[in-house]
């Protein structure tokens, strides 16, 4: 090789491997850390429909990925100031303890041995699932317990199986797992009748539900056979970057609660309502306390509206999953989202 | 004993000499058992062409919404129009699409350069080395004008080509050291080079991604993080070269002895050896075998999913899943994939036959 090609070849290498090491962040000063880059890193799914997929321009869009607009707008001001770096379920953890991602918002249910094994702090459940079964309708059943020696179609991994296997032996009744690889073939497969039963989470039910040419034809069981609260996460040790991840969530669902929106969030800056005026920064120094602007939440909402507002966006009626809010109403309305005071 | 026959052997009939076109049909219709095949086999090609016609044009839908895709049972040309740019790119930012074209145009012609033999020689090394730079440039920005992109950006066509070209390319002069280490008389050398490509090829090409993308962090100080895809590159590179060693290596086995004695007799020493006679033959019979692991990688490549980084079949299966395309789109969407591998693997397989030809009409 000639000596002018090794030397662009090496200038390219070191370009590359400049570029690839990015500046160390320790675990106490995450806030530190993105101020100085400039942006944040939002670990999200690769793709889920609803929570994070990319839209016609390659742009990612979703209900996971507006959590992360929203922490952006917490620091920044701006929801934009966030990259999102594709993680898959066996590297999800690893990229937020290895420091490549700042906050992981992927759907990721807090357990018991997740929260105190892995050096991971879960923010507050941003979306209350919970593992459900459908049939179609022309088998008519009524309930999961009459699914015995049913096959049921689920994807490997996680813990679907695991649920799926606990609660047939509790109620003492047989089932075969039909396992796929992927979504697509999992749908597939049960929509052609090869199992009886799909089983996962219900918000993922509902958007299989919505994909079949008839959707009336499919039922989805009331049984829900497990918890899932879906939560964001960060790294353990930096109570600071932690405070700001929930009291954003907290934001989102007080100003749901509050009546602010998107669209009347400048004029609720005039509001009387101290707890508005709070939140909003128009008095006393909240913003400050978590070491971001004193209107951070104003900035919250202005980018993503309230958690109303965000869920009907990605997951609501109007989309093609047409989830509705079932536990993830406001406590007001009997749902389970309760953010603690703003004082 | 009578050894002239006496009367003459009864004449055979002359066999029927056919015009053309029959001699060319009478293997199909010759008899009725292959004319009912033929009538078969012409009724199910006529059926599959009016289906595939049918689903591609006749009963499809070129304009609309994700809704009028779900109700028709034709091909959803829409889903193509919405995100053919972002299956083809990723999440490259939408704006700068024009660099990873721009980028993959200048390999495309790097490679036609390339594949004529006349302009095999050093330049041609210079060009390569050149567009490499360029097409970096391209990608990643941040100097010279254009807006920095973040290899985690990267995506689609651009990325498959790279992983498997850069691989393969970096692979190579690694894989040739390993498979002359591998046949040394040296045993540290010899037993280092065994190890690591039994090591190597023992083990599946996932991982070894794997162990890039998840251990290696890991292991690094204080929060440092080398680029994933870098990662990913690198181990793309020690797993290809270690199947490029042995494919060298019977290369070299190839060579006849006589080759080895000659050149030692002229008082050549290993080096001059080796670079002047014997891998200059080796390289020739090697070829085949390279493009089909080629071939290979560039399929393989989508394995980088694990690692966080979307090739281009991973992209196509990300369009697939947006909401509104959600269940409709995924014939289409698989069809295309399978399209443009095909594509892009005849012609290497046909390049691959035509440096056999050359080859050989230069040797035999």
């Amino acid at each position: 090789m000639k000596a002018t090609t090794k030397k662009l070849l090496l200038a390219g290498i070191a370009a590359l491997t400049m570029a690839g090491f990015t500046a160390p962040a320790s675990a106490q000063a995450t806030l530190d850390a993105v101020k100085k880059r400039g942006k944040m890193i939002c670990g999200v799914s690769q793709t889920s429909a609803g929570f994070a997929f990319p839209d016609a321009k390659g742009v990612m869009q979703g209900f996971d990925v507006d959590i992360c607009r929203a922490v952006s707008a917490a620091v920044f001001g701006s929801g934009d100031k966030v990259d999102f770096l594709p993680t898959n379920i066996n590297t999800r953890f690893q990229a937020l303890q290895s420091g490549e991602i700042d906050i992981l918002s992927r759907q990721t249910t807090q357990t018991f041995s997740r929260d105190n094994s892995l050096g991971l702090d879960f923010g507050p459940a941003v979306f209350y699932d919970g593992q459900g079964m459908m049939v179609a309708k022309k088998l008519g059943i009524a309930s999961a317990k009459d699914l015995d020696g049913a096959a049921i179609c689920v994807l490997p991994g996680t813990t679907t199986l695991q649920n799926l296997a606990d609660f047939f032996r509790t109620n003492n009744k047989k089932f075969e797992s039909v396992v796929f690889e992927n979504t697509d073939e999992n749908r597939n497969a049960f929509f052609s009748g090869r199992c009886d039963a799909i089983s996962t989470d219900r918000s993922d039910l509902a958007s299989i539900r919505a994909v079949a040419s008839n959707p009336a034809d499919y039922v989805v069981l009331p049984e829900t056979i497990s918890k899932e609260p879906l939560a964001p996460v960060v790294r353990q040790g930096d109570s600071n970057w932690r405070d700001i991840v929930s009291w954003t969530v907290y934001a989102l669902m007080a100003a749901e609660e509050l009546g602010i929106t998107k669209d009347n969030v400048e004029q609720k800056l005039s509001s009387q309502d101290p707890e508005v005026q709070r939140l909003l920064g128009v008095t006393g120094d909240f913003g400050k306390m978590l070491g971001v602007d004193n209107k951070w939440a104003y900035n919250v909402i202005k980018s993503v509206g309230n958690y109303g507002e965000v869920f009907e966006r990605s997951l609501g009626e109007k989309t093609p999953l047409g989830l509705t809010r079932g536990p993830n109403r406001p406590w007001t309305q009997g749902g389970l989202l309760y953010a603690p005071p703003f004082r | 004993m009578q050894l002239v026959k006496e009367e003459l052997t009864p004449r055979l009939r002359r066999p029927v000499e056919f015009s053309s076109w029959r001699k060319q049909l009478q293997p199909y219709v010759g008899t009725p058992g292959n004319a009912a095949i033929t009538v078969i086999c012409i009724a199910l090609i006529a059926i599959t062409v009016q289906k595939v016609i049918g689903w591609l044009f006749l009963d499809a839908v070129f304009t609309g919404t994700p809704t009028a895709c779900k109700e028709s049972d034709g091909a959803c040309w829409p889903f193509f129009a919405s995100k053919l740019r972002f299956m083809l790119f990723g999440f490259y930012p939408y704006d700068e699409h024009w660099r990873p074209t721009a980028s993959l145009l200048l390999f495309f012609a790097a490679c036609g350069i390339s594949m004529n033999p006349a302009f095999w020689g050093r330049k041609l090394m210079v060009l390569w080395g050149c567009v490499l730079a360029v097409c970096l440039w391209l990608m990643l920005g941040g100097v010279f004008g254009l807006s920095f992109v973040p290899t985690s950006q990267w995506g689609g066509l651009p990325l498959s080509f790279m992983l498997s070209f850069v691989g393969l390319a970096g692979a190579f002069p690694l894989g040739i050291a390993l498979a002359l280490a591998r046949a040394s008389k040296l045993p540290v050398i010899r037993v280092v080079a065994i190890a690591f490509i039994e090591l190597v090829r023992g083990v599946p090409l996932i991982s070894i991604l794997f162990m890039a993308s998840v251990m290696l962090p890991l292991f690094m100080p204080g929060g440092m993080t080398i680029d994933k895809l870098l990662r990913a590159q690198i181990a793309i590179i020690l797993f290809a070269a270690a199947y490029v060693a042995e494919i060298v290596r019977g290369g070299l086995q190839a060579i006849p002895r006589g080759q080895y004695e000659a050149s030692a007799a002229m008082g050549l020493h290993y080096w001059q050896m080796m670079r002047l006679i014997v891998l200059p033959q080796a390289i020739k019979i090697m070829i085949p075998p390279l493009v089909t692991l080629f071939i290979g990688f560039f399929q393989d490549t989508t394995l980088v999913v694990i690692v966080g980084l979307l090739d281009f079949l991973d992209t196509v299966r990300s369009a697939m899943r947006e909401p509104q395309w959600q269940g409709i789109a995924v014939l289409e969407g698989y069809l295309f994939a399978a399209v443009v591998y095909l594509f892009f693997s005849t012609i290497m397989g046909a390049y691959s036959r035509y440096l056999e030809r050359y080859f050989r009409m230069g040797h035999d």
